[in-house]
Parts: C-alpha cells; sequence; structure tokens
C-alpha cells in the first residue's frame, strides 16, 4: 500500500520532468513535414553564429571556473583553518546570490561600473568581459563554496597544514600540492555546476550586451520555431554531462579512498 | 630548577585578516555594493538629493499589479515545488522504494534543477505551447482545445506549471538530507508509545522537519521572484512581472524615469528580503530546540 | 502458563537464519537478559516480540494474548533504545507525555503521571529542558520515563547503556532495576555486557548464532556453563586439556598432575575449565591439589590482580588480593597454587 503510493508518487514527478524534454526533442526532430530529422540540428550546427556564441560561453565558463577556484579554495581554507569565527558570516556572504535576484546585481553592475564611474568596466570589451566573469563567479558562488567547504570539512584541514609546515612547506605549497589534491573531487563537482550555470546563462550576458550562448537562445527562439529547440536539447545534454560527471568524480573517488 | 627568564612580550600584528581580503573585496566589489548602489539610488532623484519620489512611484495600479503576479507565480510555484518534491523525496527514502532508484533521482534533480532558463521555456513551449506535444495529443485524443478553455502559456498558469519543473527538483536535492536525518527510532519510538503513523508525522516528524521546509521554500520563492529568462523567453515582455519589467527597464524600452529602474530593483530586494526574514523569525521560534 | 511465552520462534532474511527455535517463558515481574556478542539474534528477537520484525516461524504471547496481529502500536509495550531515541524537538515533560496524549489521557492526567515518572527517575525539575541540554544519562532516563509512563505490561530495553560513560553504566544500572523491582515490571533486556547481565537480571539467556545456548540464573550461567561458548563468552576459563583416568570417580590427569573431581565424567579426553578466583597462590584450606609453574604475566588490575602462570602445556590463570605490603610474585618466578578438583568445569561442544 505504501510502497504503490510512493511508486505513484514517484512516476507523476518523473513524467513532469520528461514530458517537457519528449516534447522538446520531439519537435526538434520535426522541421521536415511528416517524418523525423535532424535537419534543425544541421541548421543550428551550419550557423556560425552557434560557433561564436557556444565556444564564447564555454570560454567563459572555464575563466569563471578558473577564478572561482582561485578565489574561494584560499578562502574556504583560510576561514576554516584561521579565523573560524567568521564561518557563518563568510557562509552568509556566499549564500546572498540565492536571495538577491541576477538581475538586480547586474543592475548594480551596469551602474557602479558604468563609463564615468572610477572603474569603467564596462567602457572597454576586456572590461565588460572581466564584469561578466565575475557577474558568472557571483552566481556560482554559493555552489561553489559550499562544494568546496564540505570537502574541506572531510579532511583535518589544521593537522595537514602543521605537517606540511614542518616538512618546510610555504603556503602556495601547501595550497597547491596539499590542500588542492584533497579536495579536488569537492572542486570539480563545483566546477561542472559552474559550467552548467554560465553556459545558458541569459539575463547577465543579454543586459552587458555580450554575444554568449544564452542571449543567442532567446534570439532564436524568438524567429525560428525548431532550431532552437534543437538547441535546448544540445544545452539539456550539456547540462546532463555536466552532472554526470561529477557522479562519476565522486564515485571514482570513493573507490580511490577505499583503497587507501 | 632555574626560573626561566622571563620572555618579552612580543606583540605580533594580527595578519590573519588578510586571508580573507580577496575574498572581502570581491564580495564588496560585485556583490554588496552593486545592491547597496541599487538601494540607494532608489532613494535619490536626477540631482542626487533625498527623495521617496521613486518609490512613490511604486505605486501606481500596473507596477503594484506586476508584483502581484509576480508573487503570486512565485507563491504558487514554491508550494508546488514544496508539495511534489517533498512527497518525491518522501517516496524515494521512506516509501519502501527499492535502494538503487535513489542515486538516479538524485542525478536526475541535479540536473533538472540546473535546466533552467531559456532552453526550460523551449522546452514547455514545445508541451503546452500552441503547437506543443501534449496541447496536441489533448486535442487528438479528447477534442480538448487548451486555448479555447483559456489557457496559454503566457499566463499565471503557464508560467507556474514551468516554473515547478525546477522548484521540484531543488526541492528534493535539499529535502532529502533532512530526510535521511529522521532517525528510525523515533518513527519507532511513537509507535510503540501507540501512535499512530499519521500521529507520528504530525508530532514528531513534520515539526523537525519544518525549519528545513521552511527554508527550502523561501529559497524556492526567492529563485522563481528573480527568474528572468524563462518568462522573457516564453513571453517577451507580454506578461509584465517584475522582472521583466525591470529588464525592459534596464534595456531602456519601457519606462520614462531612469530611477524608477531602481525602485522597483529596490522592491525586488525588499520582496525576497521579507520572504527570508519571515523564515528567519520562523526558524528561530521553531528551532529552540536545537543548539 | 507463563505471562511472556516465546514458543519456537525463528525469523529468516532470505536464506539466513538470524534466530532458531527460540523458547522462553517469562513470569509476570520477572528481569531476563538477553546476554551474547553482536549478531547473535538478541536484538532481533527482542524487535519481534515488540512487533518491529514478523517472526518467520513461532508464537509470541504476552499474559495470554497472541501479539501476532498486533501492529506494535497496539501491544502495550515500553521499548527504551540504545540511543534513546527522545524526540528532539519535544521538551523533557512532552517526552514522557507523549505516549499518554496519543491515547487520549486528559490533561490532568497527563500532568499527574509526567510528574510520577519524573520523580520516579530522580529528575523532577528537568520537565522543560529539550533532550540536548541533557547528558547522555539523564536522556536515558527520561526514555525510561516516556517508555514507563504508559504503565506497558512489558518493558524492552536494547542496549540501553552501551552508549554511556562507564562510571554513569554502573550507577544507571543499578537505577533502572530499583525502577523495575519496584513496578514489578516483566522486562526483557538486551545487552552484549556480561557485567551488565550478571549483575541485573533475575535470568540470563545466553545466545550464540541466532541460538539460545543456555537459559538460567547468573549463578547458574556463570558457575554451570553448558557449552564451551557459554563459558568462554561469561566471565574469563581457562582451559586445560584433560585425561579421564577412571570415569565413574572423575580421576583425571592434566598434563601430568592428577586429580579427582569427584564426579562421573565421560571416557577419554576431556576439556576441564577453572575460573580464576577458584586458583590461591599458595596451599588453601580445601583446595587439595597443588601444582608449580612458572609466572608469564602480571596484570594489576587494582584490587584484585590477575597471573598467568605456564604449567606444562597450559596457561593458567589466576588472581590475588591486592595487599600493600606484599608485591605480587615477578614473571619468572615458580610459584606454587593450589585449587579444589570439585571446582574444576566439563565443559561440553
Amino acid at each position: 500500500m505504501k510502497r504503490l503510493f510512493a511508486w505513484a508518487t514517484l512516476i507523476f514527478g518523473m513524467g513532469y520532468f520528461i514530458l517537457p524534454l519528449v516534447g522538446l526533442t520531439e519537435f526538434s526532430l520535426s522541421m521536415r513535414r511528416g517524418e523525423y530529422s535532424f535537419d534543425a540540428y544541421a541548421a543550428v550546427l551550419a550557423d556560425p553564429r552557434f560557433r561564436e556564441t557556444f565556444s564564447y560561453s564555454v570560454v567563459m565558463a572555464l575563466l569563471t571556473i578558473v577564478f572561482g577556484v582561485l578565489l574561494v579554495v584560499p578562502t574556504a581554507y583560510w576561514v576554516r583553518l584561521k579565523l573560524p569565527g567568521l564561518r557563518p558570516y563568510v557562509e552568509f556572504v556566499t549564500l546572498l546570490p540565492l536571495v538577491i535576484p541576477a538581475i538586480v546585481i547586474v543592475f548594480g553592475y551596469i551602474r557602479l561600473y558604468n563609463t564615468s564611474s572610477w572603474l569603467p568596466l564596462t567602457g572597454s570589451l576586456t572590461g565588460t568581459n572581466l564584469l561578466l566573469m565575475f557577474g558568472y563567479a557571483t552566481l556560482s558562488l554559493p555552489y561553489m563554496y559550499r562544494a568546496v567547504d564540505t570537502g574541506l570539512r572531510t579532511i583535518d584541514v589544521a593537522t595537514l597544514t602543521e605537517a606540511a609546515q614542518s616538512l618546510g612547506a610555504g603556503w602556495v605549497t601547501i595550497l597547491a600540492r596539499v590542500i588542492m589534491p584533497n579536495v579536488l573531487v569537492a572542486v570539480l563537482s563545483g566546477a561542472f555546476v559552474t559550467f552548467a550555470i554560465v553556459i545558458g546563462e541569459f539575463t547577465l550576458a543579454a543586459l552587458l550586451n555580450r554575444p554568449a550562448f544564452g542571449p543567442y537562445l532567446q534570439l532564436m527562439g524568438a524567429n525560428r520555431a525548431y532550431e532552437p529547440m534543437a538547441l535546448a536539447v544540445i544545452a539539456f545534454g550539456i547540462t546532463w554531462a555536466c552532472m554526470g560527471l561529477i557522479q562519476l568524480v565522486t564515485r571514482f573517488s570513493k573507490h580511490t579512498k577505499a583503497a587507501r | 630548577m632555574t626560573a626561566l627568564p622571563a620572555a618579552p612580550p612580543r606583540r605580533r600584528l594580527p595578519l590573519n585578516w588578510l586571508g580573507i581580503v580577496p575574498f572581502a573585496a570581491f564580495a564588496l566589489l560585485f556583490l554588496i555594493l552593486p545592491t547597496m548602489n541599487i538601494v540607494l539610488g532608489a532613494f535619490r532623484n536626477a540631482a542626487g538629493e533625498m527623495t521617496f519620489d521613486n518609490v512613490r512611484g511604486l505605486f501606481t495600479p500596473s507596477i503594484l499589479a506586476s508584483y502581484w503576479i509576480s508573487i503570486k507565480i512565485s507563491v504558487a510555484s514554491s508550494l508546488l515545488g514544496c508539495v511534489i518534491g517533498f512527497a518525491m523525496a518522501a517516496a524515494v527514502v521512506l516509501g519502501g522504494l527499492p535502494k538503487w532508484i535513489r542515486s538516479p533521482v538524485l542525478t536526475f534533480s541535479g540536473v533538472a534543477s540546473n535546466f533552467a532558463g531559456v532552453p526550460l521555456a523551449f522546452a514547455f513551449m514545445a508541451t503546452i505551447g500552441p503547437r506543443g506535444l501534449l496541447t496536441l495529443w489533448l486535442m487528438d485524443q479528447f477534442g480538448i482545445n487548451l486555448r479555447a478553455e483559456g489557457f496559454t502559456i503566457l499566463s499565471f498558469w503557464g508560467l507556474t506549471i514551468t516554473y515547478v519543473f525546477f522548484q521540484i527538483p531543488l526541492m528534493i536535492l535539499i529535502i532529502t538530507p533532512a530526510l535521511d536525518g529522521l532517525k528510525r527510532e523515533w518513527k519507532e519510538a511513537a509507535n510503540i508509545l501507540g501512535a499512530t503513523t499519521p500521529q507520528y508525522w504530525r508530532m514528531v516528524a513534520l515539526p523537525i522537519l519544518f525549519p528545513s521546509l521552511l527554508g527550502t521554500f523561501a529559497l524556492l520563492f526567492a529563485n522563481a521572484f528573480g527568474a528572468v529568462a524563462t518568462a522573457y523567453a516564453l513571453t517577451g515582455s507580454s506578461l509584465s512581472i517584475v522582472p521583466i519589467l525591470l529588464f525592459a527597464q534596464i534595456r531602456g524600452d519601457v519606462l520614462q524615469d531612469p530611477h524608477l529602474g531602481y525602485a522597483l530593483a529596490f522592491g525586488m530586494i525588499v520582496v525576497t528580503g521579507i520572504a527570508n526574514g519571515i523564515y528567519i523569525w520562523l526558524r528561530v521560534r521553531s528551532e529552540r530546540w536545537l543548539k | 502458563m507463563a505471562f511472556l511465552d516465546i514458543e519456537h520462534l525463528e525469523k529468516s532474511y532470505g536464506a539466513t537464519k538470524v534466530v532458531k527455535d527460540f523458547n522462553l517463558a517469562v513470569d509476570k515481574g520477572e528481569f531476563v537478559s538477553f546476554l551474547g556478542p553482536s549478531g547473535c539474534g538478541k536484538t532481533t528477537t527482542l524487535r519481534m516480540v515488540a512487533g518491529f520484525e514478523t517472526p518467520s516461524v513461532g508464537a509470541i504471547r504476552i499474559d495470554g494474548r497472541d501479539m501476532a496481529r498486533l501492529r506494535p502500536n497496539q501491544r502495550n509495550i515500553g521499548m527504551v533504545f540504545q540511543a534513546y531515541a527522545l524526540f528532539p524537538n519535544l521538551t523533557v515533560a512532552q517526552n514522557v507525555a507523549f505516549g499518554l496524549k496519543v491515547a487520549g489521557e486528559s490533561r490532568k492526567v497527563i500532568d499527574e503521571r509526567v510528574a510520577e515518572m519524573l520523580e520516579t527517575i530522580g529528575l523532577p525539575d528537568l520537565g522543560n529542558r529539550y533532550p540536548f541540554q541533557l547528558s547522555g544519562g539523564q536522556q536515558q532516563r527520561v526514555a525510561l520515563a516516556r517508555a514507563l509512563a504508559v504503565r506497558p505490561q512489558v518493558l524492552l530495553l536494547d542496549e540501553p547503556l552501551s552508549a554511556l560513560d562507564a562510571k554513569i553504566r554502573v550507577s544507571l544500572r543499578g537505577e533502572i532495576r530499583a525502577i523495575q523491582k519496584k513496578l514489578g515490571i516483566t522486562t526483557i533486556y538486551v545487552t552484549h555486557d556480561q557485567e551488565e547481565a550478571l549483575s541485573m537480571s533475575d535470568r540470563i539467556v545466553v545466545m550464540h548464532q541466532g541460538i539460545a545456548d543456555q537459559v538460567g540464573t547468573p549463578f547458574e550461567i556463570y558457575n554451570r556453563p553448558r557449552t564451551r561458548f557459554v563459558a568462554n563468552f561469561v566471565g574469563t576459563l581457562t582451559l586445560l586439556e584433560a585425561e579421564v583416568l577412571d570415569p565413574a570417580s572423575g580421576h583425571v590427569s592434566i598434563g601430568g598432575v592428577e586429580a579427582t573431581l569427584g564426579r562421573r565424567l565421560p571416557k577419554g579426553a576431556v576439556t576441564l575449565a577453572v575460573r580464576p578466583e577458584m586458583v590461591s597462590l599458595g596451599p588453601a584450606p580445601g583446595r587439595e591439589t597443588e601444582v608449580t609453574g612458572r609466572i608469564v604475566d602480571v596484570d594489576f588490575l587494582g584490587s584484585v590482580i590477575r597471573l598467568r602462570a605456564q604449567i606444562g602445556q597450559s596457561v593458567l590463570a589466576f588472581d590475588t588480593f591486592n595487599s600493600s605490603d606484599a608485591p605480587p610474585p615477578k614473571v619468572g618466578a615458580m610459584v606454587t597454587l593450589s585449587l579444589a578438583a570439585r571446582d574444576l568445569l566439563l565443559i561440553g561442544e
């Protein structure tokens, strides 16, 4: 009885997830009238703007990940090691992007870093790209910080540090050679979530006027019928791949831990 | 034994805080200052003087209506997300389903909760849009014309149903660990003391879960309230929920007064702020039993 | 007919039988312990009595009533869990009141009963605390009060002391026993700690691989272990391989030393055992069999000193009391030990 109810709930919920994906896939395949075809995909892949915007977003995602790791790992490590009293506050700050809508944050960027401000980031192309990257880092901050902090919790940061110090290691060495390898799995899962967020992000890129994949998707959606569906399937595939990689990485790490 | 010579009191400058500087600088520059800028801007006029005119400007019927529909959609989608997500998580954790089912459900939730924005809008367009799979199927099989029934995807229910897609998995991801935290002994202890399963849920399990449920609800609310991409891709500017209005305002399409944009954004902060304030207040009240 | 009757109880998970043909009759007001190592089936048996597990075979009757069709919440049983299992969201008083509230008792009855129970466990002033504000020992006492508040027919305790510190464990087991005696409640107590079982129980069931090896009073279990497992598990024993020279009089040779047990013994080789406290250092009145050996090990335990001496092929453990002016023999010293042949136990398989 209980199990029947549980199955029913699960099947209903899964239906909610799967139906739109089926609808999406079906639509993306029906460009040619009367039969299924990959025409929409072919059209999309042939579009130079797809390649441009997509590679732009991939590069932005990678940059964001590098920046995010460099910012979050030392901070989370340092807070755990030396400033445990600050942890609640740091955690609070990292959770703010979940509460303050992205559109508000980017609005603030536009006002704060406009051409006539003290830091005219939006005045140059590089500046705007940089600002967009910082924005992405802000959006992914809750996920990245949480992942890394959880990873740090499983290792004894203080003992590892002292051991490394007693062997003569400096801070950079400790972080790069001791801490990083131990939280690599956590960092990677944070990185994949970041990738998934950045790759399809729309609001920031659109308002900062950068040629990213998200705004391109939206533009296609407004002008075409089948191509955007194909693009969405591709985007979904990427998200799925990112989450799959997180699973794979965690599972792989479990094996290495068991072998230790 | 001779007494050790007293060491001269060496005062070392506390340099530990230096390690937090990069993060603090980043948070200040790209999170806190931009937000403060908006908040202050909401109370300034073009000449930089203090004023309440911008905020007062929000109290027009059309803008109030925007806030109202935004809040309605956010509350409805969060509620639905919470209820369905909770039911699914409970089914997986407590429903006696086979163990292997848990991992795929959680992975899928991870994917679905991140599958928001523009692609999600397309997926629902392809399903319950005018030429969507489900729309056509209902038409063919049952002769139900969704549009004639008054349903369009560019509506309160259309957006709510779409948002629920990422709300459910988010709920599952957050509430599953909380459900795992319910000890089997609590249920057994309640049972052996004569309680039925509903009594156990009412008197023990739900009160224990309440803070997590509440926190998730607040998070889902903020998540829906600030969502721009999905709505924009679905509706363009035709359904004027607040984030869309602000989006258009920033793009310089609609409103004449630039400072009204500040006020709109400020209003969004206030709404999500209030939602989280209620959450924190209720949490403090309900968590007296926690350390 | 006994108050609590367990007949031919069995439990299998798939092909593994974790409880095999378990029979027990418990009298009203009796305190019975299930003693055994982890995985011996003692907890599973207890959980079948509580109704959390369904027996594969067999019957459980309380006061003549068959429990098979009753769910846990219909059995009127009190249970105390190893990890306390207090409801964290309820105060101490609310925890104790839980069962009464569920039973629909009036506010007045509940308040009186809760006050009475808190008095019984010696925590009358802690009613408004939350579980996290209590020590482990206090939490377990509250759990006991909660279980007893509904006046159950039977009280089940599942290793209630194993999460606590050694000192509290000792004092709390005295308290539990005192409360049990005062209320006269029929009790089953699961533990892997022999000291607990020996000190608290009216009777002990020693369990091993799903089987009840021996059921008896603490005195019987300790002094007349029926199986090798019981002998090894309860207390310390030195096992001695012996050759029976005369079965009728129980005359044996233990590595060359001859002794007469005065009991009939089977023919051939047997395993005998002796408790450390039955062996004296030097001659002792009434302990006529004397052996010599070399001390191989000295453990100073405080009031008691446990020594081990090599005698022929065997190592014999024995105890002496601490005495401030007579230090124990050193390792390597040759000593004479004496024991009474009738104290030698015959160990069956």
